[in-house]
């Protein structure tokens, strides 16, 4: 199944920041949950993510730190903060008044996911 | 292994060449690719396809380099512009086009300072209208550079169109100091205006607003450098000529107004054209005078503060303490957009709180002075336009003096000073409209 474009834009950053309320984490592992959580239907472009995090730091939903791990290289780490828990919980809410909103409208409720993604 | 390592290595040199990104961030994408590699090479490939996999994965460069730019506008903002897809279709739209305008605007003012008979003359009406010899040249040369749609292209010219009736069909009585204010506040109006076909027919984009106050302090450097540029010319052309006896004042009264007036497309279009050289200096510049406008503002603040404004407080020093705040602002903002965002407080900062608290304290110095003086002699159209103005730097200054201490001390994000700032932009370009529309009749055109 192909997902719109727009669409797996608009999701990018509530998905990012639930990833990331679940503990801190890093580029790689942040993309490899996302394609876990979606059994790889969603498709991001891999760098894009990079961006997307950055803008996530100026906008202060998480903060970043450089480490090295014992086994490993340096590597850039993100964890969330509480305006970026504010902004999850508030994207939360907003999807799910849509996805509510497009269940009423569509019957049968296994038909909004499909037709999320005809759309 | 030996030849996976070699192809990283030219792979970053690449990537590190693309505008908008830097070190930093090629060593975050360097980890991922490693990651993504060793995977696949878990999985059964060998690492020269795993390397091809991953690096597609990635993206082609040249939009993920876009989506960098467009993140960090503030780091090199000019290569987002320039690297738009649809401005490599017209590479030539260039030079040509930007002296194209600039010769437009040079013509304009000519015909006008014909038409006034100036310097022999000096008729009001040329001074009041000068911004509209000009600006809408700029104004044009964004709205094509930009490919502004035709609804843009309207509402870029309706305000020009309307503010040029307002101010002509005001009945100034003579000698009238609202028709003085008009003149002095008309540019800054029309400066406003020139931001709407620069942000490509919107205003509501913060960043872009960003880019706006950047573009502002670098053509203003490259003004005075043209315009330093023009003396050295000038002065050297009268030496030569003069034992030949051309009258040179002549020669200026022709050389000088369009000279001027082309030099501020020009400047513009060196500002978007030739980014790279000016980066390293605007910064240095505000780096250089921050500290030295700190120093200066606190003197003059501890020594208003003990011997009070007193007698000493006329109209011209009102307008010097305004020159000042304006300059200080102006560091201020500049300082702010070549400033990169996601940094932590750093003594700059802390010197900038220290010439935004002083200027603040002198604001409050100014403006009880000249409530003092409006208590005592009532309003005029002068004093009303000061005291607006210092109201409007004195909410900017506070805001900020108090969202960098916050910052400063670790409660407030960068992002939110940066935000108060270009949200309160349109503040100054109403105010400035306030004083050419509504002053002039409040007063009677007196």
């Amino acid at each position: 199944m192909h997902i719109d474009k727009d669409l797996v834009a608009a999701s990018a950053t509530p998905l990012v920041l639930a990833i990331l309320a679940d503990g801190e984490s890093y580029g790689y592992a942040i993309l490899k949950r996302v394609r876990a959580l979606s059994a790889g239907e969603i498709e991001w472009t891999d760098g894009m993510l990079y961006p997307l995090l950055h803008r996530l730091q100026r906008l202060g939903y998480v903060t970043t730190e450089w480490r090295t791990p014992p086994e490993g290289r340096r590597r850039k780490y993100y964890a969330i903060t509480n305006a970026g828990r504010a902004a999850l919980a508030e994207q939360q809410q907003q999807w799910m008044t849509v996805t509510r909103a497009l269940k009423d409208v569509w019957p049968g409720s296994g038909a909004v996911m499909t037709a999320l993604g005809e759309a | 292994m030996e030849s996976i390592e070699s192809q990283i290595a030219e792979w970053r040199a690449y990537v590190e060449n693309a505008p908008g990104v830097n070190g930093r961030d090629v060593d975050e994408l360097e980890d991922h690719l490693r990651h993504q590699i060793a995977e696949l090479s878990a999985a059964g490939l060998s690492a020269d396809e795993g390397f091809l996999i991953a690096v597609k994965r990635l993206g082609d460069v040249d939009g993920l380099s876009r989506e960098y730019a467009r993140e960090h506008s503030g780091r090199l903002w000019k290569q987002l512009l320039r690297s738009d897809a649809d401005e490599q279709a017209h590479p030539a739209s260039g030079w040509v086009e930007a002296f194209a305008f600039a010769a437009a605007a040079a013509v304009a003012i000519q015909v006008a300072r014909l038409a006034a008979d100036f310097p022999h003359e000096e008729p009001t009406w040329f001074a009041r209208n000068v911004g509209f010899f000009v600006l809408p040249f700029l104004a044009a040369y964004f709205g094509r550079g930009r490919q502004l749609e035709l609804r843009a292209w309207v509402l870029t010219a309706t305000p020009f169109v309307l503010l040029a009736l307002v101010i002509n069909l005001y009945p100034y009585e003579p000698e009238s100091s609202t028709e003085e204010l008009v003149a002095l506040h008309l540019p800054v109006v029309l400066w406003f205006v020139v931001a709407y076909p620069y942000m490509g027919g919107t205003v509501r984009s913060h960043q872009q607003r960003m880019d706006y106050v950047r573009f502002t302090g670098e053509w203003f450097i490259y003004y005075v450098l043209i315009a330093l540029g023009g003396g050295v010319l000038m002065g050297l052309t009268a030496g030569i000529l003069e034992p030949t006896g051309v009258d040179i004042d002549k020669v200026a009264e022709w050389v000088l107004p369009s000279g001027a007036a082309g030099a501020v497309v020009v400047a513009a279009w060196l500002v978007e054209s030739k980014q790279r050289v000016i980066e390293n200096m605007a910064p240095v510049l505000t780096m250089l005078f921050t500290p030295l406008f700190a120093v200066m503002l606190v003197c003059s603040a501890v020594v208003y503060a003990v011997t009070g404004l007193g007698d000493a407080f006329d109209r011209d020093l009102v307008s010097v303490f305004d020159a000042l705040l304006v300059v200080v602002l102006a560091l201020v903002l500049y300082g702010m957009s070549a400033r990169e965002p996601s940094a932590s407080p750093e003594w700059m900062d802390r010197i900038q709180l220290v010439a935004v608290v002083s200027a603040l304290l002198l604001d409050l110095l100014v403006l009880g002075a000249m409530i003092a003086r409006i208590g005592d002699l009532g309003f005029t159209p002068n004093r009303t336009a000061a005291v607006g103005l210092n109201l409007v730097l004195l909410v900017n200054l506070a805001g900020a003096a108090w969202l960098s201490g916050r910052f400063i001390r670790g409660r407030a994000r960068f992002h939110q000073l940066e935000r108060w700032q270009t949200t309160y932009l349109p503040v100054f370009a109403l105010w400035a409209a306030a004083v050419v529309v509504i002053i002039p009749p409040v007063f009677g055109f007196d």
